[in-house]
């Protein structure tokens, strides 16, 4: 009789470190495809649709990397809490507060010039998620609160607060009922390559990734966030201090998710209004992990995470839900964790003998 | 005045048992050592599926039974993932929510603000509902809250009272020492994630059958994350839950009945009370109880045997 074992591997292997995503997202696909089969739509047709609606034309790849742009940032916004397995899943929460503040620098102090105002508007951006993921690290770091949680919860806070602002005292009267805050002035908007809506946002995720890598890789700090994310337990026997860095590293993760809403505020609406963000802040969350938390893959696979909600909003005219790319990036991280099985153990048949 | 407490009151109470028949499943599921944060992922598609079956068949029962049967399945991915694959729990339930989100709203399109058959009837109970006051708040409801506040008592008494509650502990606090007295603990473990589960679609189906009536896309709004919350602050006991769910309840009622009465605050600030009271109530607990106080000992870490 053969039956199957398990054995723990020795060695990571290349081939299952690459061939695990890839399959993941294929058969994330295959069972979407199913779904969408089974509820009398044509998968074949859906799938070719979001391809084209994500790469046909210069438009569409400019439109994926517009929103490839936010993922990419708050990806590496989260991954960087992951590491410490702190489960900031506030993202979208602190990208909201960032817009907030970002705006609300844009709006009292349009008469400046650009180069003044934009690194203006980025500090406070930076700041405005910094505070927000500030406060569930603090409370994590010293009181031991459960971060996964206050990070969830301080989202709907953020959100809340936006509309209020843009239905309230923010709105433009000339706006004609609609919830937006006046436009930003020229020199609030962040720079565009040539005519195309890809903004110099792209710059920035580019290089707070390398700064990523060269920290998480090379300096003490980085070093420190990798022992406190293997065991807090060895981190604090070392000497480190793991409450502290626990509440820095939240409030940069923050941070970085509120130059996130900075950026979508001044490179794409310019205004700040409701619906800044389709729940970029979520689906970082699977960016990172599909990216195994890696500052470069991050970019690539924020790149095709946008690919797939610009498909995604493509295939909504022919009446296709959008809920199908939620349907498509759970299944992505199921398949992605079941994967992480193959990582750490091996599947060989051994031949049992017969009693 | 005291019309306008009790009717808050009966509306808490109402507001309040979605959250409770979520939060007594999560609080079984963690008991047995699984953290499943995919309730408000379960909750949705309970809530979908069991407004289609009742409006397919007229009969809220099939509804509630279909919305427990979809919940369970969902959760069977995740006992699945961190039982047998012994994958990372917390980045499971963030998918079982995003993969929720996604098929409730797929299976909902077509029933987007649709009414529901006649809604569920009020049962009074005989006596106790003459009773002055109290006897409205607490005894005048439909049968499903007094089912969540039923389960509540059955849970603790299997929990604390029976053997096999016994073994669901044991597996929850130390899995090696179940495994060695013969308890198959993930047996036990996939036993509690799919009961949890069912539980978290009954109460959404409670939101879209009872609660609303009717179904909208993320109509749970973050009471998932809430009847986790409530897990924690309930110091990981049924009994306490229920307080916490009426709680809740009160926080929700009570902002709908301030917007009503046409309180001076702006209607955004009155929707972020139950996420800030959230809040502050876990940290206040967390703080006053120290750490973890009855969370069980090996909850959210996968049970190897080769590594005890």
């Amino acid at each position: 009789m053969i039956k199957a074992k398990m054995i723990k591997r020795q060695h990571e292997s290349l081939l299952v470190d690459i061939g695990v995503p890839i399959f993941s997202i294929l058969l994330a696909f295959i069972v979407s495809g199913l779904f969408l089969y089974f509820s009398g739509y044509d998968p074949g047709e859906t799938f070719s649709r979001m391809l084209k609606g994500a790469f046909g034309s210069s438009y569409a790849v400019s439109e994926t990397i517009v929103k490839a742009i936010p993922l990419m940032l708050a990806g590496l916004a989260v991954s960087l809490a992951f590491r410490m397995k702190l489960w900031n899943i506030g993202a979208e929460g602190q990208l909201y507060m960032g817009a907030f503040a970002a705006s609300w620098v844009a709006l009292s102090f349009g008469d400046l010039s650009s180069w003044v105002l934009l690194p203006l508007m980025f500090l406070a951006g930076f700041i405005g998620g910094a505070v927000w993921g500030f406060i569930p690290g603090a409370l994590r770091g010293y009181w031991q609160v459960n971060e996964t949680i206050t990070t969830l919860m301080l989202n709907y806070i953020a959100i809340s607060w936006v509309s209020y602002l843009v239905f309230g005292p923010w709105k433009d009267p000339a706006s004609k009922g609609f919830p937006l805050t006046p436009r930003f002035t020229l020199s609030g908007y962040l720079p565009s390559f040539g005519d195309s809506r890809v903004h110099m946002g792209l710059l920035v995720a580019v290089v707070i990734a390398v700064l990523f890598y060269l920290v998480l890789r090379y300096s003490r700090w980085g070093y420190e966030i990798k022992v406190i994310g293997e065991s807090q337990n060895a981190a604090r026997y070392a000497g480190m201090n793991v409450a502290r860095n626990m509440v820095l590293v939240m409030l940069i993760s923050g941070g970085i998710a509120g130059i996130t809403g900075m950026i979508e505020v001044s490179g794409i609406t310019h205004r700040l209004q409701q619906d800044i963000s389709p729940g970029y802040g979520f689906t970082a969350v699977i960016v990172a992990w599909l990216a195994r938390l890696h500052p470069f893959s991050i970019i690539v696979v924020a790149f095709l995470f946008g690919a797939l909600l610009v498909g995604g909003f493509g295939i909504q005219t022919f009446g296709i839900p959008y809920s199908i790319v939620l349907m498509l990036e759970g299944s992505i991280l199921f398949f992605l964790l079941a994967g992480e099985f193959l990582r750490r153990y091996k599947i060989i048949l051994v031949r049992k003998e017969e009693q | 005045m005291d019309n306008v407490i009790a009717a808050l009151l009966t509306a808490a109470i109402v507001a309040g048992t979605p959250i409770l028949f979520a939060a007594l499943g999560e609080l079984l599921t963690e008991k047995s050592g699984i953290l499943n944060l995919g309730v408000e992922g379960m909750m949705l598609v309970g809530a979908v599926v069991g407004f289609i079956f009742t409006i397919q068949t007229g009969n809220h029962w099939y509804g509630f039974s279909a919305a427990m049967i979809s919940g369970g399945l969902t959760a069977l991915i995740h006992a699945f993932i961190s039982v047998t694959l012994k994958g990372n729990q917390v980045v499971c339930g963030l998918a079982l929510t995003i993969f929720g989100t996604g098929t409730s709203g797929f299976l909902g399109k077509a029933y987007q603000g649709l009414p529901t058959a006649d809604p569920v009837s009020k049962i009074a109970i005989p006596y106790l509902n003459d009773i002055p006051v109290i006897g409205k708040i607490f005894f005048n409801h439909d049968p499903l809250v007094y089912i969540a506040f039923i389960l509540a008592i059955i849970f603790w008494l299997i929990l604390y009272r029976t053997k096999w509650g016994l073994s669901i502990r044991a597996v929850g606090e130390n899995p090696a020492a179940a495994d060695a007295v013969g308890i198959s603990v993930s047996r036990v473990r996939y036993f509690c994630t799919i009961v949890g589960g069912m539980m978290a679609g009954l109460g959404g189906a409670y939101l879209s059958l009872v609660y609303a009536p009717s179904w909208q896309e993320n109509m749970t709004a973050g009471r998932g994350w809430i009847a986790v919350a409530l897990v924690i602050f309930a110091l990981w006991n049924p009994i306490w839950a229920i307080a916490g769910s009426y709680l809740f309840g009160a926080v929700e009622a009570m902002t709908f009945g301030l917007q009503i009465a046409g309180i001076k605050v702006s209607a955004f600030f009155l929707q972020m009370l139950p996420y800030l009271f959230t809040v502050i109530v876990l940290v206040v607990v967390t703080i006053k109880m120290r750490q973890d106080a009855g969370a069980p000992n090996a909850l959210g870490t996968a049970y190897d045997r080769e590594e005890r």
